[in-house]
C-alpha cells in the first residue's frame, strides 16, 4: 500500500517516476475523507489545491526538478497561516479568517516541493493536551478512538499514526508536539527555541512556542525539519545559524553517547508499563554501545507551576489582539465599544482559553507582578541552569515523554491542574528552550508509549541521530493500527 | 476594586477561594464578560489554578536573575530603521468585519 511508505520512501518513489504526486495525493484525500467520522483529525481539507500542486510537482519531477520534498502529501496544524485558505486555531474566533500571507515554514515546505492535504485539528489556540478543547469538536486516537489522541497537536499526530498525510507540521508550548506523538506512537521532535521561524505561527506563549515536525520516524523528521529550519528575518527571535543536513550521518554508530537518565522523571506518577517500556528503551541504548548514568535536575518539579505563570501571562498578552476591530469574530449589534470588545471575545474563546486570560491578567495585575510572572521568570533560571549543568556531564538525557499512556476522552476536561500534571516531562524542555523528541517505544496495554530525548541548545541533530538508531534496531515506528492500516 | 487577595490559604491550610467580586473584575482587566451562571465554575477553577501556582514561593530565587531570553546570552535583535513592507491595508481588511473607505469601523465612541 502506497500511504503506509514512509515519507523517505515516497519522496525517493516520486524522484524515481515510480509513482506519481496525483494518484498518491487522491489516495490520501480517499483516506482523509474516510477517516473524518472517527477521527475528526483535519478542520479543513484543501482536496483541490492539493491535486493542482501534486500535479505541478508530478510536472517539476518529470523535467527532473522539484524540491527534497516534491510530491509528498502533508498537513499543517491549523495554527499556520496559508495564504487564501482558512486558518481558525480550533477557534470559533478565527472561525472565518483567511490568512493573507503564508507562515515561514508554510512557504518553505512549499519550496520544497510538499503538497498540503488540509489543516489538523488542535486544541484551541494550542491550549490543551487532549484535543479536546478544539471549537470543531475533539480529534480521537486511532488506536483506540474512545481515547484522546494527546494535544494540542492531536490532528497532526492522529493523521500520521492513521497514515492519512506521510508528515506534519506541529507546534509545542508544554509539550504539544511530544505527548501527542507519545500516545499516538510517532515520531516526534520539537526544536530549539529560534531554529524554526515563527513568523505566521499563531501566538500562544512567544518565549516558549516553537513549531516542529510529526512523522512517522526519525529520518523522516530529519527530512522535514531540514526544509522547515533557519533563519528568518521576519521572526526577531529566530536565531541566525546554518542548519545542518540532519539527514546525513544518521547511520553513524552511537558508540560513546553519553545518555543521562532523569532521576525525577520516574516518580510515583509515572505508569509501571510506560516505565518497563522505557527501561527496556534504554536497555537497546546500552546495547548499541551507549553509557546510562543517573543524573538528577533538582529545580525540575516546579516545570509546571512556573509554565501555569509564564504561559498564560504570554497569552493574555498575545490574545489581547482578538478584539472583534480588525479581524475575527465580531458579536451581532454592540451597544458601544466595550460591549463590542467583551462580547466579541466572550464569544469567540472556549473555557480553557478564557481560563488561560484570566490566569495570566491575574499574574500580571498590579501587585501581582513580582510575586508571579517575576518568580516565574527566575524560576525558569534555576531550572534553565539545572539542565546546563548537567550537559556538561552527558550528551543527551532519555526518559519517559508521559507519565501514561492515552486516557479516555473526557476523563480530564473536569479538572484543569490533573490536565496540566499530563504535561510534567515535556514542560521543562520549553522552559529551557531546549530540544526534544518522542520517540515509540512499546505498548501499555495496547495504547503506545514515548521515550523522551533531550538534547543541550541546538542538538537536533544529536536527538535525530540517536533516535534513528534506535529505530534502526527496533519496530515500535512501524506499528500502525490495524484498522487504520 | 482590583485589591486581590495574594494569601489564598486560611491558616489551616485550606484552600481560600477567589471571590465572586475577584474574578468579576479580573474578567474585566481582560475583556471578557462571563456569564452570571458559568461565575461559580471560573471560581473554582481558577483558585485551583492560583493555589497551584502558589507553589513558587517556596522556591528559593534569592541573587537569581529572571529571564530575559530562553537562549543564554542572546538578547532580542533588532533590524535597521528602514521600510520593509508595502502597503496591503486591502488585502489585510479582507478579514475585518466592518470596513468603510479604508477604515475600520466601531461603535461611535465620542457623543
Amino acid at each position: 500500500m502506497i500511504h503506509s511508505q514512509t515519507l523517505t520512501r515516497l519522496a525517493g518513489d516520486l524522484r524515481a517516476r515510480r509513482l506519481s504526486s496525483v494518484e498518491l495525493v487522491r489516495a490520501c484525500l480517499g483516506r482523509i475523507e474516510a477517516s473524518q467520522p472517527q477521527l475528526n483529525a483535519f478542520i479543513s481539507i484543501t482536496a483541490e489545491q492539493a491535486l493542482a500542486a501534486a500535479q505541478a510537482a508530478d510536472q517539476a519531477l518529470a523535467r527532473g526538478e522539484g524540491g527534497a520534498l516534491a510530491g509528498v502529501p502533508i498537513g499543517h496544524k491549523d495554527l499556520f497561516c496559508t495564504a487564501g485558505v482558512r486558518t481558525t486555531c480550533g477557534s470559533r474566533m478565527l472561525e472565518n479568517f483567511i490568512s493573507p500571507y503564508d507562515a515561514t515554514v508554510v512557504e518553505r515546505l512549499k519550496a520544497a516541493g510538499a503538497v498540503m492535504l488540509g489543516k489538523l485539528n488542535m486544541d484551541e489556540f494550542a491550549m490543551g493536551s487532549s484535543s479536546e478543547t478544539s471549537y470543531y469538536g475533539p480529534v480521537r486516537n486511532p488506536w483506540n478512538t474512545e481515547m484522546v489522541p494527546g494535544g494540542s497537536s492531536g490532528g497532526s499526530a492522529a493523521a500520521v499514526c492513521a497514515r492519512l498525510i506521510a508528515a506534519a507540521t506541529a507546534t509545542d508550548t508544554g509539550g504539544s508536539i511530544r505527548q501527542p506523538a507519545a500516545f499516538c506512537g510517532v515520531t516526534g521532535i520539537k526544536p530549539t527555541y529560534g531554529r524554526v521561524s515563527r513568523y505566521g505561527m499563531i501566538a500562544f506563549a512567544s518565549s516558549l512556542d516553537q513549531g516542529g515536525v510529526i512523522a512517522a520516524s526519525a529520518e523522516d523528521a530529519a527530512l522535514m525539519l531540514r526544509e522547515m529550519a533557519g533563519f528568518d528575518r521576519r521572526d526577531s527571535t529566530s536565531v541566525e545559524m546554518p542548519v545542518p543536513d540532519y539527514v546525513v550521518g544518521l547511520d553513524a554508530p552511537l558508540e560513546g553517547l553519553r545518555i543521562g537518565v532523569l532521576k525525577e522523571f520516574f516518580d510515583e506518577g509515572l505508569d509501571p508499563d510506560n516505565e518497563r517500556c522505557i527501561r527496556e528503551a534504554l536497555s537497546v541504548f546500552t546495547r548499541l554501545g551507549a553509557g546510562l548514568r543517573e543524573v538528577s535536575l533538582p529545580n525540575i518539579s516546579l516545570s509546571v507551576p512556573t509554565y501555569y505563570v509564564v504561559a498564560p501571562a504570554e497569552c493574555s498578552s498575545n490574545l489581547a489582539r482578538y478584539d472583534g476591530v480588525r479581524f475575527g469574530h465580531r458579536c451581532e449589534k454592540p451597544r458601544d465599544l466595550q460591549d463590542l470588545f467583551k462580547r466579541s471575545r466572550s464569544e469567540g474563546f472556549g473555557a480553557e482559553v478564557k481560563r488561560r486570560i484570566l490566569t495570566g491578567t491575574y499574574v500580571l495585575s498590579a501587585g501581582y507582578y513580582d510575586a508571579y510572572y517575576l518568580k516565574a521568570q527566575r524560576v525558569r533560571q534555576l531550572i534553565a541552569a539545572d539542565f546546563e549543568r548537567v550537559f556538561g556531564e552527558v550528551d543527551v538525557l532519555m526518559g519517559p515523554a508521559t507519565p501514561t499512556a492515552a486516557f479516555p476522552v473526557g476523563a480530564k476536561v473536569a479538572d484543569p491542574i490533573t490536565m496540566y500534571l499530563n504535561d510534567i516531562y515535556t514542560i521543562s524542555a520549553n522552559l529551557a528552550g531546549v530540544p526534544a523528541m518522542s520517540i515509540p517505544c512499546g505498548f501499555a496495554r495496547g495504547l503506545p508509549v514515548g521515550l523522551q530525548i533531550i538534547g543541550p541548545h541546538f542538538a537536533e541533530q544529536r536527538l535525530l541521530h540517536a533516535a534513528h538508531r534506535y529505530q534502526l534496531e527496533t519496530n515500535w515506528h512501524l506499528e500502525a493500527p490495524e484498522r487504520f492500516a | 476594586m482590583y485589591d486581590f487577595c495574594t494569601n489564598l490559604r486560611f491558616l489551616d491550610g485550606t484552600l481560600m477561594a477567589l471571590t465572586r467580586a475577584q474574578v468579576e473584575s479580573i474578567a474585566h482587566l481582560a475583556r471578557l464578560e462571563l456569564e452570571p451562571a458559568e461565575i461559580p465554575a471560573f471560581q473554582d477553577k481558577l483558585s485551583r489554578i492560583v493555589d497551584f501556582i502558589g507553589e513558587l514561593e517556596r522556591a528559593d530565587t534569592d541573587g537569581v536573575a529572571p529571564m530575559a531570553h530562553p537562549l543564554p546570552g542572546l538578547s532580542q535583535r533588532l533590524r535597521p530603521d528602514e521600510v520593509t513592507e508595502s502597503d496591503e491595508h486591502e488585502l489585510y481588511q479582507r478579514n475585518a468585519p466592518q470596513v468603510a473607505s479604508g477604515l475600520y469601523l466601531v461603535p461611535k465612541v465620542i457623543e
